[in-house]
């Protein structure tokens, strides 16, 4: 017994509680005020290198996304529209998965091969077929080839119950050294396509990103609508909160996973082809660049709502085309933009700690006299 | 002789976000004694616990260990206070033998099986525990785990015991051998606290009993100067009428006949031997067991859930009378051939209902197919919602609150609700009042009661046999997968039941024992 006296305990410095009843604009509070310590960090850290003031940071930024006043405003502004709606396909891409808790990590891959069918058509079809049956063909086989790409971790996770994240990932290599040997055969040992004039998507206007940004739009509400309104919408849910209870109502889990897994490739087979015939015109193996994992954070930090991803990907967009001016002026390099987009994504992550946990600080003890 | 207090817990308070878990309880339990924690679920028994054995810490409040301040922030220091807890669910090493898991993370000393074992048989033998400590523990009955976890505090040292709800998991006979060395160990000078709702075994074990209700301290009598109604009325807060309502069974007929069915599970292991049954109309059938004896596949083979090795399900249609099977097929299946079938599981928010959509859609999950649309239609469920929310009072803050933010009761509310809207002629019904307050409790007897009145065959799985004694017409008892007997509720005991339901147990290894 003298041994348990001897023991001498503190309490802690603090201790975390879990809370469940925060309420909704309390949250969105706490993520806007991180949003813009986010920004003042942004500018802090850009000025400590790159020695300008904050003030002049923030003007670089600016021009970055949105170009000079009345000079090149509007092409940029398109621009950055359209980087936009890239990530923001990728990250519409992947919600229905993530809903029905399938951890999609092949968007790359899934786009990558939709792109490599949408070059191919327009290399080898570009001179038979006319415009408008050239544009169908591309728009039905880069769809199919992402869905396929997306469909056979499905049918693996379904029938034999393999690990999709891995699988998914394990794609993406796979897609990557297709197009590095596509782009090897076709480019002549150069490696490099040049732009294909044919099958390119028409400009509107000046514009040569409108197809892209209104493709995308149409695409964020019919995800909403699809996620929160139709039946097979509500089949992703229960299948994703629990197979138990997706056996107990007769829902078909194998037939769900796989149909979904088709529309999640075939979405990420359309960024591909948005990035081919909407944008670069050709072809290699960096053309979707990362984004296919950018997107598995845009769509968690929207909470899986399209709507509330367009905000994120804006944000996110913004701050990577930005301080990549600000790199380029100060003749930094390119990582920057990617250090700094990362810690401002590594703090909306984190405050989520803060919504759903409290902390308590060491109390001040009610007296009680033993 | 004076009593001396073990442990000494003054206003202590614990909140989880808005819930008050624990408010100003101040509690005393002394050495010798069992001193019995009682409270509906809900009422905080089990955060206070885990408070003294530093799983939580406490946000006010002071805890004392032999009159000296103690501050308790893990297991481990609770272990250097010689404090032990054996939880609900038990944690042990399934591969391992009995001896080793009761050594596992000691840390002091060498690693010496062959004297452990010498001190752990010393200690059965003190306190009369039946165990071979070179048993692996997959082999063991859920009695013989509770067994080496009661035996792996002891072990280290533990003077002051507390039970989760240790005979939760028992049949009659398990509880009474448990009892019988806590009082063995109360005698030897321990202090054994007991967390539990049910009355009958406060009454029969502890010396003391303090109660919570919904995280309040309400007060503590001595066993010996009180009785099951002034208990309840310190649970509840108010005189409760505790007589299950009972009618006679009428028109009963034949709705559901099992013909000998046969299951594995995934290792290949049996887990239903046999089975053979008739659900009939009109009448309440208890379904006893040991807990994991083959209840849920049971429940899951007429569900549509559970592949047949052997055997059939047939089903008697009330109107055409037509009999029809149900082997190998589908939920929807079952559903499209007209069967009414209606199925409380066990696991509410796991199964029965998805916990983080909210009434409105739970109640579209059997029939959101419905139509052709593409769309969901919601109208019909709010409505069902509204209906349900108010004809069993509900507690939600409205229709569109995810149903993991109700309590225990009101979840099984909504979800039995949704099943007997489909009015069913079958309603099968899984621990339907595990975890509920006692209102909530004779809420669903009352509902169980009137389907019954309307003639549907019900199937009532449940763990106390006290409730299924004055509830059911007749009680099937289970035990590892093959049925024991059938007996009629209304002529049979609790002992009767408790030796059916380890029965086939005896049957295997002593080649029939009775």
């Amino acid at each position: 017994m003298a041994k348990s006296n001897e023991i001498k305990h503190r309490e802690p410095l603090f201790h975390v509680v879990k809370r469940d009843d925060m309420p909704q604009w309390q949250a969105w509070l706490i993520r806007c005020a991180t949003i813009l310590i986010g920004f003042l960090l942004v500018g802090i850290l850009s000025m400590a290198i790159t020695e300008e003031s904050f003030g002049d940071t923030y003007q670089i930024i600016f021009s970055g996304v949105f170009g000079r006043l009345f000079e090149g405003r509007t092409t940029m502004l398109w621009k950055y529209l359209q980087e936009i709606a890239i990530l923001l396909c990728l990250a519409l891409a992947l919600t229905p998965a993530f809903k029905m808790k399938f951890w999609n990590c092949g968007a790359e891959g899934q786009a990558l091969m939709g792109g490599l069918a949408s070059i191919f058509c327009m290399i080898n079809f570009g001179e038979k077929l006319s415009y408008p049956a050239l544009i169908i063909t591309i728009i039905v086989t880069s769809i199919i080839a992402g869905a396929v790409w997306g469909v056979i971790p499905a049918v693996f996770k379904a029938l034999f119950n393999t690990n999709e994240t891995l699988f998914t990932l394990m794609m993406n290599y796979i897609a990557t050294q297709i197009i590095a040997y596509y782009v090897y055969i076709e480019g002549g040992g150069s490696n490099v396509i040049n732009p294909v004039a044919y099958g390119n998507f028409p400009a509107v206007g000046n514009n040569d990103y409108f197809v892209n940004i209104v493709t995308v739009a149409a695409i964020t509400v019919f995800m909403y609508i699809y996620l929160k309104y139709s039946k097979q919408g509500y089949e992703i849910s229960v299948v994703g909160e629990s197979q138990n209870t997706a056996r107990y109502v007769g829902i078909n889990v194998k037939k769900v996973i796989i149909r979904t897994m088709l529309i999640s490739g075939a979405l990420c087979g359309v960024t591909g082809m948005l990035l081919v015939a909407g944008k670069d015109h050709s072809i290699n193996t960096n053309l979707v660049g990362g984004q296919g994992f950018t997107a598995i954070l845009m769509s968690w930090l929207g909470q899986f709502n399209p709507f509330i991803m367009v905000v994120m990907t804006a944000i996110v967009v913004f701050l990577r085309i930005g301080v990549a001016k600000v790199a380029d002026t100060s003749h930094l390099n390119s990582s920057f933009s990617e250090i700094i987009v990362g810690i401002v994504i590594l703090m909306l992550v984190g405050c989520e700690f803060f919504i759903h946990y409290s902390i308590k600080f060491r109390h001040s003890k009610k007296e009680v006299k033993a | 002789m004076t009593k001396q207090p073990a442990i000494e817990l003054k206003n202590i308070t614990k909140t989880f976000g808005k819930v008050v878990a624990n408010k100003n309880v101040n509690l005393t339990a002394y050495r010798g004694e069992i001193l019995s924690i009682l409270g509906e679920n809900g009422s905080g028994k089990t955060t206070l616990m885990n408070m003294i054995s530093g799983i939580y810490f406490p946000d006010e409040g002071q805890i004392f260990i032999d009159e000296k301040e103690a501050h308790i922030t893990s297991p481990k220091d609770a272990f250097s206070y010689k404090i032990g807890m054996i939880h609900q669910h038990f944690k042990l090493v399934d591969v391992f033998t009995a001896a080793e898991n009761i050594v596992l993370g000691i840390e002091n000393g060498k690693y010496n099986l062959k004297e452990s074992m010498n001190e752990i048989k010393s200690i059965s033998s003190q306190y009369g525990f039946e165990l071979n400590p070179e048993k692996k523990i997959y082999t063991m009955s859920v009695s013989e785990k509770q067994t080496v976890e009661i035996i792996k505090v002891l072990y280290r040292g533990a003077d002051i015991l507390i039970l989760d709800e240790p005979t939760a998991v028992l049949t009659p006979q398990e509880t009474e051998k448990l009892f019988d060395i806590l009082r063995r160990m109360r005698d030897d000078g321990k202090c054994i606290i007991i967390i539990t709702h049910k009355l009958h075994e406060v009454l029969s074990l502890s010396d003391r009993v303090s109660v919570l209700r919904k995280g309040e301290y309400v007060g503590t009598v001595n066993t010996a100067e009180t009785n099951e109604a002034e208990l309840t009325e310190m649970m509840v807060g108010k005189k409760v009428d505790l007589n299950i309502h009972r009618d006679e069974p009428k028109n009963t007929r034949d709705r559901l006949v099992v013909n000998s069915i046969t299951c594995v599970d995934r290792t290949g292991a049996t887990v239903l031997d046999n089975v053979s049954f008739a659900a009939k109309s009109g009448e309440i059938l208890g379904i006893a067991g040991i807990a994991g004896s083959g209840q849920r596949e049971l429940l899951e083979s007429i569900a549509g859930l559970q592949r047949l090795e052997y055997g059939d399900i047939f089903y008697f249609d009330p109107k055409t009378g037509k009999k029809e099977s149900l082997r190998d097929k589908t939920p929807v299946q079952i559903r499209n051939m007209g069967v009414r079938l209606s199925f409380v599981p066990e696991d509410r928010l796991g199964m029965g209902l998805v916990g983080n959509m909210d009434i409105v859609d739970n109640m579209m999950l059997r029939s959101y197919t419905k139509g052709k649309s593409f769309f969901l239609k919601r109208k019909k469920p709010k409505d069902l919602a509204m209906k349900i929310i108010n004809d069993l009072e509900v507690v939600t803050p409205s229709a569109s609150t995810p149903v993991r933010r109700l309590s225990g009761g009101n979840v099984q509310k909504v979800l039995v609700g949704r099943e007997i809207a489909a009015s069913p002629t079958v309603l099968m019904v899984a621990y339907p009042v595990r975890g509920l307050d006692i209102n909530s409790s004779y809420m669903i007897y009352n509902l169980l009661n009137e389907q019954k009145e309307k003639g549907v065959a019900i199937i009532f799985v449940g763990e106390d046999l006290d409730v299924l004694i004055e509830l059911c017409d007749r009680i099937m008892v289970i035990g590892s997968g093959k049925i024991t007997g059938v007996v009629d509720a209304r002529t049979t005991t609790k002992d009767q039941i408790g030796l059916l339901m380890t029965k086939s147990d005896n049957d295997g290894k002593e080649n029939g024992n009775g």
